[in-house]
């Protein structure tokens, strides 16, 4: 029976993965279909579903909105239709998230509740306008931490207001009928507003209604966040989408009204009126109408919806969990079945992984490590493939803590920076190449991984060593030879792709080293595992002192990797945060406790204190 | 004792004691970034002997710690000394060999980069042909002699050398330069504001001018603006006090002896056999965004002495390299009317590419030289 626990478990978690390709058909709205439907915002094209999860991130550091009244989930989607098409009641909803007790006391609102409502906002919107012309003017790193917290919160505010703004003119209520009006009123407005201009008599009745219109699509046209509406003839520009606001006020010279607009038209109307039948028509129309016309945008928008969908980073962690606890409930009874199952579920996580990692790199179009986010997953991956290698040479659990715990803890790391927006933004125009992007870029980061995977080989061997007499002579060569072995191929590559980084700089803007903050990083990273390598040659350290290197190196590589984009300075920086920050300074305090602790004396390490018996 | 300190010299100890040193210089000098700037950061870490400490109110300066120069030069003897020590001839140290060949390569050629590379900047609006480019920090006291327009005679004095009560050295202008106040960086207006002194009375341009001395500008984004008022001193005639200053962008225009001249504080000019012309500028966004996406300058690259008279496109990650120089796409104006490409003189700049390459070689053949019977070992176990 043992014998097949491992497969039976793996199994059941590939099962649970793919499970989420099977969505029952939804009743009432289709907001599913609807979350498939292509937008062009912030310089892409994405999923209405993208948009409305990386906005609530944003305002609710959430995916999905819980109601506690009724007990209700609600998805992203969901929530952004509300928003979009029926504020007035949306703005009930508690969203906006307020940890810090300042910006709290300075809004008079309780500090218990965490989440608060555009309504309870209300009040002091005056106040955090003014604030935040202030702090505006305050460079970025000079900012205090309520400052942050202020222009974080005025940053959910603004991007909320525009969404609100984003499909229909504030106070209407039947959009579908409005626009029928409009059209309507076209003819006799142009008339109006034209004879008006040069002075002769023209209809008043006419003109303050066309412009009354008119006013409430300027108002969109002016906030609107996403680009909802295609460009009307596609040869001309498949990516000149306009917003629903300007598209509107463009139809009253061509007398038309397009096709996508009056749809959404449609969508807003049935949602406010609550006919689902209706708004499920809509949205079916356009889907027919967008594969007619636009069918690559439609595409993707329909892949990227899957790809959010499948969480293959969420299941991945989750499974890595799971390995990590069994192969650590195989060192404690030195089980092969907990060992075997382990490795197994790392090898099915790292298949997921794998696989969202290419779906991710299809749907951008770009080598794996674009962003902080995307290293995450990539150190991630890279570590758990060492991992991997190294329990399929040694065997002994070893290789799948590792693999377990550098999977589950960076993709931890990229689940809380996707909390800063949309992970798949369009790159500077210094970045803009899948060359360097793909070499320096990737090599650099899989300097990271294997700097961190030696150093977590260090820390198991310190703790074992130190807390329990598992750490017999064996363990403790092996474990150094891994240290070892994997130190120098982090020198490989560390070294080859900071030189990379260099030729790179050469190529693009004239200077091969200009002492950069990430590029010391970088740097860091080399002269710190040549350092550990000729330590070592030069017998300057034995297993022990190899070890507490190797620890320091994670120190100097988390520096590098997200200490150095604190700075604010420099080409490089990505930008600051202040709770990335403080889980930087608890790690480096850990690893230091750590090195404290290994450096008692032997007669302390539980592994040391009695001599190995004989034979 | 020679004895002794070859040994030290080619002691793997001094190795580890260099690369640990180099990891705390490297650290400091990051986090100097962010009071000095990078630019004083780099002069004072790296590019340096040493670090000295000041203590403060003291003028003592105290060398604390080994700079970047000295650093490199010690991890250079010592490399060289330890293959000198432990070589060993046959296969098994090439890989080794291959690596610090590509490292030595590496820090001579950057040591050289150093001493040798010039950058510069080209502005150009579009239509318009330079055969020079201008520094982004230094500047220079030029003086033209303007009266015969097509034959322009140009002395050119670096600011460095502009301190209070310089002279210019005899010989070089038929008149007398002196400094009576130099500011390495300075605000200059047109009218009275806050903390502004009156600028003393001179001839020419810079009547009602006010003005005032500034810190020397350490963010990597602004640059200093000097400002100077140069007394012009002939045997005849009463000496008479110029302003000239970053800020004026006209030159001082003045006669003496019935020759006429022009005198401006501008940033140094860098003279190049040729010139660039500037056909086009491009600059895209991502669609419904402000984010650039690429930006591309076509050029004319007209050089007399070799009759070459041809169009280039730089763009972004694709620079012109032409006669010594490199040309990269650097910035643009607000406007897209013009262009800033940034040139870069550096004769080492092949060095990282085959430091790269003899390195990654090297690594390579020595990791497989040991991982390969390392894993037949463990397969036959």
């Amino acid at each position: 029976m043992k014998k097949w626990i491992p497969t039976i478990l793996t199994a059941v978690m590939a099962v649970w993965f793919f499970s989420s390709l099977y969505q029952p058909a939804e009743s009432g709205f289709h907001t599913r279909e609807f979350g498939r439907l292509p937008v062009l915002m912030d310089g892409r094209f994405q999923p209405f579903d993208s948009v409305a999860r990386d906005s609530l991130l944003q305002i609710r550091a959430k995916q999905t909105l819980s109601i506690a009244e009724s007990n209700q989930t609600v998805s992203a989607t969901e929530w952004l239709l509300g928003v979009m098409m029926k504020p007035e009641q949306a703005e009930a909803q508690r969203i906006f998230r307020i940890d810090n007790g300042e910006v709290l006391a300075m809004l008079k609102l309780p500090e218990a509740q965490k989440y608060y409502s555009l309504n309870e906002l209300r009040p002091s919107l005056d106040e955090i306008q003014k604030q935040a012309e202030r702090i505006d003017g305050i460079d970025g790193p000079k900012r205090s931490v309520f400052e942050n917290q202020l222009m974080k919160l005025y940053a959910a505010l603004s991007l909320y207001q525009r969404l609100e703004l984003s499909v229909k003119p504030p106070d209407t209520d039947d959009l579908a009928a409005d626009l029928a009006e409009y059209q309507q009123s076209m003819t006799a407005g142009i008339a109006a507003v034209s004879a008006r201009a040069a002075g002769q008599k023209y209809d008043q009745v006419a003109f303050v209604k066309f412009m009354g219109f008119l006013s409430g699509f300027q108002t969109v046209a002016e906030y609107a966040l996403p680009n909802i509406i295609p460009p009307a003839d596609p040869p001309g520009g498949q990516d000149a989408w306009e917003n629903m606001g300007t598209n509107l006020m463009q139809a009253a010279p061509t007398g038309q009204i397009s096709i996508p607009a009056l749809d959404y038209a449609a969508m807003v109307s049935a949602w406010r009126a609550g006919r689902p039948a209706d708004f499920n028509q809509a949205v079916a129309h356009y889907r027919i109408w967008l594969a007619d016309h636009f069918p690559s945008q439609a595409r993707k928008a329909a892949q990227e919806f899957l790809f959010s969908t499948m969480e293959p980073f969420y299941k991945a962690m989750v499974i890595y969990v799971l390995a990590l606890v069994l192969a650590l409930c195989s060192w404690v009874n030195l089980s092969e079945w907990l060992r075997r199952s382990a490795f197994y579920l790392i090898a099915l996580a790292w298949v997921i992984h794998t696989f969202g990692l290419v779906f991710r790199m299809y749907l951008e179009g770009r080598p794996p490590v674009t962003n902080l986010y995307s290293s995450a997953i990539f150190i991630g991956w890279g570590a758990v493939i060492l991992g991997m290698i190294l329990e399929k040479i040694y065997r002994d659990g070893i290789g799948c803590v590792v693999a377990g715990f550098a999977g589950f803890v960076t993709l931890i790391i990229a689940h809380n920076l996707a909390l800063s927006g949309d992970t798949m933004e369009m790159m500077r125009a210094v970045l803009d190449t899948n060359f360097w992007l793909a070499t320096h870029v990737v090599t650099v980061t899989l300097g990271y991984a294997s700097t961190f995977v030696a150093g977590f080989l260090a820390i198991i061997y310190i703790l074992r060593g130190l807390l329990t007499t598992s750490l017999d002579e064996q363990t403790g060569k092996s474990l150094s030879r891994m240290v070892y072995g994997i130190v120098c191929f982090a020198t490989l590559f560390s070294f080859t792709g900071t030189v990379l980084g260099g030729i790179w700089a050469d190529q693009s803007w004239g200077r091969f080293w200009g002492w950069d903050p990430k590029e010391n990083g970088a740097l860091l990273i080399v002269l710190w595992n040549a350092a550990i390598l000729h330590a070592r040659w030069g017998g300057l350290v034995r297993e022990r002192g190899l070890m507490i290197m190797a620890v320091m190196g994670n120190i100097v590589t988390s520096w590098s990797w997200f200490g150095v984009n604190m700075l604010g300075i420099g080409l490089h920086s990505y930008g600051f945060t202040e709770a990335a920050f403080r889980w930087l300074l608890i790690f480096v305090a850990s690893q230091i406790t750590i090195i404290l602790l290994a450096l008692a004396p032997r007669e302390l390490w539980r592994s040391f204190r009695k001599k190995p018996a004989a034979g | 004792m020679l004895k002794a300190l070859f040994n030290l010299f080619s002691s793997l100890k001094l190795t580890v004691a260099c690369l640990v040193l180099g990891c705390v210089l490297v650290f400091w000098g990051t986090l100097a970034q962010v009071h000095l700037g990078l630019y004083k950061a780099q002069n004072e870490f790296f590019r340096s002997f040493l670090i000295f400490w000041q203590p403060a109110g003291g003028g003592l300066e105290i060398p604390v710690f080994p700079g970047g120069y000295l650093l490199g030069t010690v991890l250079l003897i010592n490399l060289l000394a330890a293959h000198l020590r432990f070589y060993q001839p046959g296969k098994r140290k090439i890989g080794i060999m291959l690596i610090h060949l590509g490292i030595v390569l590496l820090l001579v050629g950057q040591m050289l980069t150093d001493a040798l590379s010039q950058e510069s900047a080209l502005h150009l609006r579009i239509g318009q042909t330079k055969n020079f480019s201008e520094a982004q920090r230094d500047y220079e006291l030029a003086i033209t002699d303007t009266t015969d327009r097509n034959a322009e005679k140009v002395v050119a004095i670096p600011a460095g050398l502009l301190v209070r009560d310089g002279q210019a050295p005899d010989g070089m202008l038929p008149f007398g330069v002196r400094v009576k106040a130099f500011y390495a960086n300075s605000d200059l207006a047109g009218k009275p504001e806050s903390g502004l002194q009156p600028v003393p009375q001179t001839a020419g341009l810079g009547n009602n001018f006010y003005w005032r001395e500034l810190p020397r500008e350490t963010a990597m984004d602004r640059v200093d603006m000097p400002s100077a008022i140069i007394e012009i001193t002939t045997p005849r005639d009463a000496p008479s006090d110029y302003l000239v200053s970053a800020f004026l962008s006209q030159p001082q225009e003045f006669s003496i002896n019935g020759r006429s001249y022009e005198m401006a504080l501008r940033p140094a000019r860098y003279y190049m056999p040729f010139s660039l012309k500037l056909l086009e500028f491009h600059h895209d966004n991502y669609p419904g965004t402000d984010i650039p996406r690429n930006f591309s300058s076509r050029v004319r690259v007209q050089n007399p002495q070799t009759q070459e008279d041809r169009e280039v496109l730089i763009y972004m990650n694709n620079p012109l390299r032409y006669s010594g120089l490199t040309f990269y796409q650097a910035s643009y104006d607000p406007d897209d009317g013009g262009s800033v490409l940034q040139v870069v003189r550096n004769p080492g700049w092949l060095t990282p590419y085959f430091s790269c390459l003899l390195v990654g070689a090297g690594l390579i053949v020595q990791f497989l030289q040991h991982l390969i019977p390392f894993l037949k070992r463990r397969l036959a176990q």
